[in-house]
């Protein structure tokens, strides 16, 4: 069934229209008298002024893989964070520590560790799932590239936006 | 002087520096600062910069960094234009082609071709600032500028497609709807001035104060005071009326980007979209200028002399004329700044309430106006 819409009823002075006309020029010359007395500050001058300084505390930026305070990779490449990815953005290849290390055979390692950024839409469910809090999301958000192959974030690159964080979890200390 | 006025080539010569002039120095710089200006505005007015920043891309050529000069956003005008010619021009596969090509000509044109008639200065070298000085000045203007319609409904008819369609015909019942309140409420100005030659116009308005504003002789008559209202009541409905015969905010319905996408325009690029652009600056322009020699007195300033055609080839004489050009212009940029200041300030009318302003208010106003001026013509000496 239709229904009819109350209109409002208007006095003349709204009917004439020109009343508010001017009433809405008075607004716009009072934004354009500020804007020009530099009163309004709304607008950051990206390039000059950056996002770094007033980004949020959970601000989701780049995927990285973070070290533990002793300079170990943190990740085991148990493959959540590939699986879960909704654009299946992350390519793992699981390998081992080298031999030669002291951990070797403790834990495993990724071989290689792909983040395609082009695909990668900063869910943050790889940090989410990832059992030893190996994967985060950092603040960086300018990534940039001229070729798609520049856009994937390659294992060194991860580790190197990362950097190191300090376990929550003390796996490796038998004393906590 | 006035002996080599009588001389054809000389004739032809001058008339052909004026245009130069007029088109080249003054209008299309004019109209790309407007498009700047309109950006710059409209920005301050939602709290934004605009372009504030124009360098010149050398990083292209293998330099560090962009040359940014201290012009700020000035140098934009010229990056939009060396961007419109370097786009590819494309055109559609099912389009109209002879039509789709003569519509931006059609659009640009006529806006250009109203300037002609329009005093925009005083005496100078014995020149009288106008290219063409005709006696039916106003008929011509509102001529030339009906033909502006054209563009637009063959613009929106050759593309062939829905939003470029509408956009057209929306134009064409617009624009001869507003005609006849433009014209109807020029007619109390003509009939004051009792003549229709532009110039003349400006000559009235210097012996008797402009018509906007009639204390600018320093005095005012039980006669000026009285026909004040009818100017005044025609100074608005002529003003909206060229609101609406430019496309202009709050009448932009034939170009309305959030129903048409871009209206008649919609299936232009490059130079072929630039020229529909610089035509609506262009008109706005012209019509700015038909505001301000009928009302506002054209390029006379209140008790400054006048120079006459004798004084003007003197040296005061020449620095006079330039005073009296910057004068014309400089009221065109206020009234430049009105349109544009409404534009960002109100929203578009619905068609049918456009329509309903057009024929039911403005028409009725404008026609009983004029017999308003005429009862007081007759009736006040």
């Amino acid at each position: 069934m239709a229904y009819t819409v109350r209109r409002p009823n208007l006095t003349f002075w709204e009917k004439l229209y020109i009343p508010n006309i001017i009433a809405g020029l008075a607004i716009t010359l009072r934004h354009l008298r500020k804007m020009l007395a530099g009163e309004t500050h709304v607008v950051m001058q990206y390039p000059e002024e950056k996002w770094d300084a007033n980004l949020p505390e959970y601000y989701r930026g780049a995927p990285t893989l973070v070290m533990d305070q002793h300079g170990r990779e943190k990740c085991v490449s148990c493959q959540l964070c590939e699986f879960i990815c909704p654009p299946r953005a992350i390519k793992i290849k699981p390998g081992s520590i080298p031999a030669e290390n002291q951990h070797a055979k403790v834990e495993k390692a990724p071989e290689a560790f792909d983040i395609d950024m082009t695909r990668c839409i900063y869910c943050g469910l790889c940090e989410e799932v990832c059992p030893e809090q190996a994967i985060f999301l950092r603040k960086d958000y300018a990534i940039t590239g001229e070729s798609r192959a520049e856009m994937v974030h390659h294992k060194a690159k991860l580790y190197e936006l990362g950097g190191t964080m300090p376990n929550l979890v003390h796996k490796w200390n038998p004393d906590k | 002087m006035a002996l080599l006025n009588d001389i054809p080539w000389f004739l032809i010569a001058a008339s052909v520096a004026k245009t130069l002039f007029l088109i080249f120095l003054v209008v299309l710089p004019l109209v790309s600062y407007t498009v700047y200006a309109e950006r710059r505005v409209s920005a301050l007015i939602q709290d934004r910069l605009g372009p504030n920043r124009t360098g010149f891309p050398i990083s292209l050529f293998g330099f560090k960094k962009d040359l940014q000069l201290v012009l700020g956003g000035l140098g934009q005008p010229i990056a939009d234009a060396v961007k419109f010619l370097l786009k590819e021009d494309f055109t559609p596969g099912h389009v109209n082609k002879v039509y789709f090509w003569m519509a931006p000509v059609l659009a640009m044109v006529p806006a250009l071709s109203t300037l002609a008639v329009l005093p925009f200065g005083n005496y100078m070298f014995g020149q009288k600032m106008v290219v063409a000085d005709v006696n039916v000045g106003i008929l011509y203007v509102f001529a030339i500028a009906s033909i502006g319609v054209y563009g637009i409904v063959l613009a929106g008819w050759s593309s062939n497609s829905k939003y470029p369609f509408l956009g057209g015909i929306r134009a064409s019942s617009q624009m001869i709807s507003y005609e006849l309140s433009l014209g109807l409420s020029a007619v109390p100005v003509l009939m004051i001035l009792g003549n229709l030659n532009l110039s003349d116009a400006i000559d009235y308005q210097v012996k008797n104060g402009w018509l906007l504003l009639p204390f600018t002789d320093g005095k005012l008559s039980l006669r000026e005071l009285l026909l004040w209202v009818p100017v005044l009541i025609s100074f608005i409905v002529f003003s909206i009326s060229m609101f609406a015969e430019t496309n202009r905010l709050p009448f932009d319905l034939p170009e309305s980007e959030t129903e048409l996408v871009a209206g008649y325009h919609t299936e232009y690029s490059s130079m072929k979209f630039a020229l529909f652009f610089l035509g609506e600056y262009a008109a706005m322009i012209a019509g700015s200028s038909v505001i301000t020699v009928l009302f506002l007195g054209g390029w006379h300033i209140p008790f400054l002399p006048v120079n006459t055609l004798e004084s003007s080839m003197t040296a005061p004489g020449a620095v006079l004329g330039l005073v009296h050009i910057t004068a014309f212009f400089a009221k065109v940029a206020v009234l430049l700044g009105i349109f544009i200041w409404v534009r960002w300030t109100l929203p578009r009318f619905r068609f049918d309430q456009l329509m309903k302003l057009g024929w039911l208010y403005l028409f009725e106003i404008a026609l009983v106006n004029i017999f308003i001026t005429a009862a007081i013509l007759a009736l006040v000496r």
